[in-house]
This record gives C-alpha cells, structure tokens and sequence, in this order.
C-alpha cells in the first residue's frame, strides 16, 4: 500500500502542482525498479528533497541528497531525525519522517521499528535514524549506545559537523580537542569521542567514518547499512558534514573541508561484522547493491 | 483544562475555549449549534451555491488513491464540485513551502489565509485533510479572513469550522450530493 500514497487520483490530476505529478510519475521508487537506486539518477528524476531552508553551500545538504537517493525502498522507509539543522530540511521531504525530542531520535525509531514488524510483518520496512553529532553523540549518546546494545534493527546516520551549529556554536562530543567557536571561547578540553568506533565496540554490525566529499562512496555505504541493518542488527555511519560558517568558510569552500578531512580526522574507517559481510555477498549475488 | 495544552499557546483563539464541541454522532454543527445532519447539507449546500468563489480544497486522504474508498471519494467530491459549481484547489501536502507558495493554484495548512486571500474566497470546504492539520487551519481561516469554512470529516469533526459534519464516507457524501441538487433547483441555480 506506501506507494499508493503517492499515486493522485485520475480525477484531481488536472488541479495538481507540476511538483507533485512528478513526485508520482518522475521519483525513484524502487517499487517496479529492477536496478538499485542510486546518485546516478539525481540528475533526471525528480528529487525527494527539492528545497530546503538551510544555508547556502552547506554540505548537510547535499549529504542528505546522497542518502535519500540510496534508501532501497524509500516508499517503505520511515526516517527519525532529531533537532538541529537536519531539523530544518526533513519537513521538505516527501518521505515519512518522525520528529523527535532532541537526543531522544534512537529510542523512538525503537520503538517505530517494533511497531512496524508487528504490524507490517510482511513488508519490510527500513527506519533510518539521522540526526547531528550534538544529538548523537553529545546529548543522545546513551539512547545511540543502547539502541546498539540492544541489536534494533535500525541504521543510525550522524552528520558530524563537529558543534552544535544550529544554536550558535557549543561544542559537542564530537568536537576535536582544541577547536574554538563562538559559544567555546576556551577550546575543546577533551579529545573528540570516535563514535564510529564506539559504534562496533557496543554491537553495530557496520561502521563507518566517512566524509560526504565522495557521493558514490555515501550512497553505497548508506544502501549498505540500511540492508545489514534490515536483516542482521544495528548499523551506523558517521558522515562528516561541516558547518561552512561556524569554522568560517565561504559557501563555495565545504567540499574543499571535506576533502581535506578525507585523510585527517575523517580518514576513512570502515568495519563490517562477519555475519553482515556474509550477507552483504549475498546481496551483491542477488543485485541488491 | 480548556486552558492547558498545545492550542493555549496558539495565537489563534480556539472554539473549544468559548464551550464549542464536535457535534454527537449522527449530529452536525452550525456555528455554535447542534443540528440534524439533513440540516446543515442543505445550510452547506446553500452557502456554497450562493458565495463569492466558493471552492473545495481536498486533502491528502482523497487526493491520493491508496485505497477503493478514497478513490470512490475522489468521484465523488468531482461530482461534488460541479454540483456547487465550486472551484478545487488541492491541499496536497503538508510540507512548508519555500521560497513562496503559489497561492493562485494551492493551498498550505501552514498559511490558508493566503490561498483564501489572494482567490478572495468567501466559502470552502475542506475535505480529506487529516484532523491535526485542518484543526489548525480552520482556526487561522476564521481568524483571518471571511471566508465560510466547512468541514466534512470522517471521523468526529471540527468544532473551528462553522459548518461541519461528522462520519462523512462515501454513502454520506452521496447523500450530501442528492441534497445539494435539490438546493440547486430550489435557489434555480
């Protein structure tokens, strides 16, 4: 039935935005798709995200583009996202989306993704949790850690741009040692918390550190996680999206940042548990991937 | 308790307040009154057919076939609006819209009055739009504007709007059709 929700009766057709016809007739659904979605048809089909009220030239952006574009089932997919500036993007998408309270985002996708396999038993459904480092890694770290503990069946993704970016600049866990902004006049006291290692120390069967520099390599990472994270436990991904003003660059200078970072804190890291590596083959055999 | 919660701190203020609730089940509202269902089709159907711009704004649950009864509705509501010889603007989503909403040809939960404005409508109905959301539109609507709303809901109603019916499905929507007829050709329209 979830992609019947995009499909506009014949009878109001005439009255619908141009926007909105394309969403049904244009979108990627994977739904009659014999290839896996991907970055590769960004550019002629109709997008999930369109516009969005972030800053111009902020990376989260075009991060959040990747993803979206590699979600296996969009139309079956739920995703829970937490306050911040990923906040001011998910009201745009024409996706399921949870709001939830700041820090809480892994405990309500636990429990969307049990009431999902009770009452959808036969569908499968994806829940994808997205949120920044503040809420993943900073005030929601003990939801993050337990919903790995407990082995839910759901893939975190962190956009780490390192600070509480939203509120004007607070450090957070994943701010590297030393760094100053606005609102941490003082510096960083404590080295960044690796929560990609983190992540595989408490139960996650696929972990990345990555930057959103390289698109395919998101894209492939993100299918990855949400297929392992559907059929063998929790999966998380740390993408690493900086906040273009709070560390003072220009709207045409965030891919240059991640590139750089490409081979310093955010040198790729890339762990997949036995059992998931297993299935991943499998996948790769069937042409999931 | 009518001072607590969500809707307190709306700036809009909220009928529930002033002791306006939905109607009981096989009821509708007028205003602030309780009427036979019969009652307020032909009151609707009346206003509808004698307004300035008169217009239907469906909502999500009909716009989209995702199942037979919202595309019997569908039908239905079509019929509807050439019966009321009413326009349709479609309330499709209800995502914000950035950078500016096209308020010629849509409507947004989030600013109505805009819609209503710019078409200078003076009646509508909304239909198919999920309760949390045309609770909160019906109430800028009255706030800000003159226009007539009514809301034909399928579960219990909206007590913001100054017509509404209840438990309204396909069968009701048919009846609410045959009657507005008979308005038609009783105001020789």
């Amino acid at each position: 039935m979830a992609i019947d929700i995009y499909k506009i009766n014949p009878e109001f057709r005439d009255i619908m935005p141009k926007e909105i016809i394309d969403l049904e007739e244009n979108a990627t659904w994977a739904q009659n798709q014999e290839k896996p979605r991907g970055i590769k048809e960004l550019p002629e089909t109709k997008e999930i995200l369109e516009e969005h009220s972030l800053c111009a030239g902020c990376p989260e952006a075009a991060a959040l583009r990747y993803v979206l574009s590699a979600l296996p089932k969009p139309e079956e997919t739920i995703i829970v996202n937490s306050t911040g500036c990923t906040s001011l993007m998910f009201p745009h998408i024409a996706l399921h989306t949870v709001h939830s309270l700041f820090g809480n985002q892994n405990a309500v996708a636990t429990g969307i993704r049990r009431v999902l396999d009770w009452r959808f038993p036969d569908t499968e459904k994806d829940v994808v949790v997205l949120a920044g480092d503040g809420a993943t890694v900073d005030i929601g770290l003990d939801y993050t850690l337990q919903s790995f503990f407990r082995q839910e069946n759901i893939t975190t993704i962190c956009f780490d741009n390192e600070v509480y970016a939203n509120t004007g600049g607070q450090e957070s866990g994943a701010t590297p040692k030393g760094q100053v902004f606005k609102m941490a006049p003082t510096g960083k006291k404590f080295e960044k918390v690796k929560m990609w290692e983190l992540a595989v120390t408490s139960g996650c069967h696929y972990s990345m550190n990555m930057t959103a520099s390289a698109p395919k390599s998101v894209a492939k990472a993100v299918r990855e996680a949400i297929l392992v994270a559907r059929e063998i436990g929790p999966t998380f991904l740390n993408i690493y999206t900086p906040c273009i003003l709070e560390i003072g660059l220009s709207a045409n200078e965030g891919l240059g940042e991640m590139k750089d970072q490409d081979k310093d804190r955010f040198a790729s890291f890339k762990h997949v548990s036995p059992e998931a590596e297993e299935f991943l083959k499998k996948c790769k055999a069937e042409g999931k991937l | 308790m009518a001072n607590q919660g969500p809707a307190y701190y709306s700036p809009y203020p909220a009928a529930v307040y002033e002791g306006v609730i939905t109607p009981p089940e096989g009821k509708a509202l007028l205003l602030e009154t309780v009427v036979d269902e019969e009652v307020a089709m032909r009151e609707i159907a009346k206003v509808m057919l004698t307004k300035e711009n008169a217009t239907i704004f469906p909502g999500p649950q009909v716009l989209y076939g995702y199942n037979e009864e919202a595309k019997k509705k569908a039908t239905l509501i079509k019929e509807m609006a050439e019966v009321l010889n009413a326009k349709m603007i479609p309330m499709y989503d209800y995502r914000p819209k950035y950078p500016k909403i096209d308020a010629e040809v849509e409507i947004n939960p989030n600013h109505p009055n805009l819609t209503i404005w710019h078409n200078n409508i003076k009646a509508a109905i909304f239909i198919g739009v999920h309760c949390h959301y045309a609770n909160v539109a019906l109430k800028m609507v009255r706030c800000e504007t003159d226009c007539y709303t009514v809301a034909i809901c399928g579960l219990s109603g909206h007590e913001d709007a100054m017509a509404t019916l209840r438990d309204q499905h396909s069968s009701e929507l048919e009846k609410f059709i045959k009657i507005a007829r008979e308005v038609k050709s009783e105001l020789k329209l």
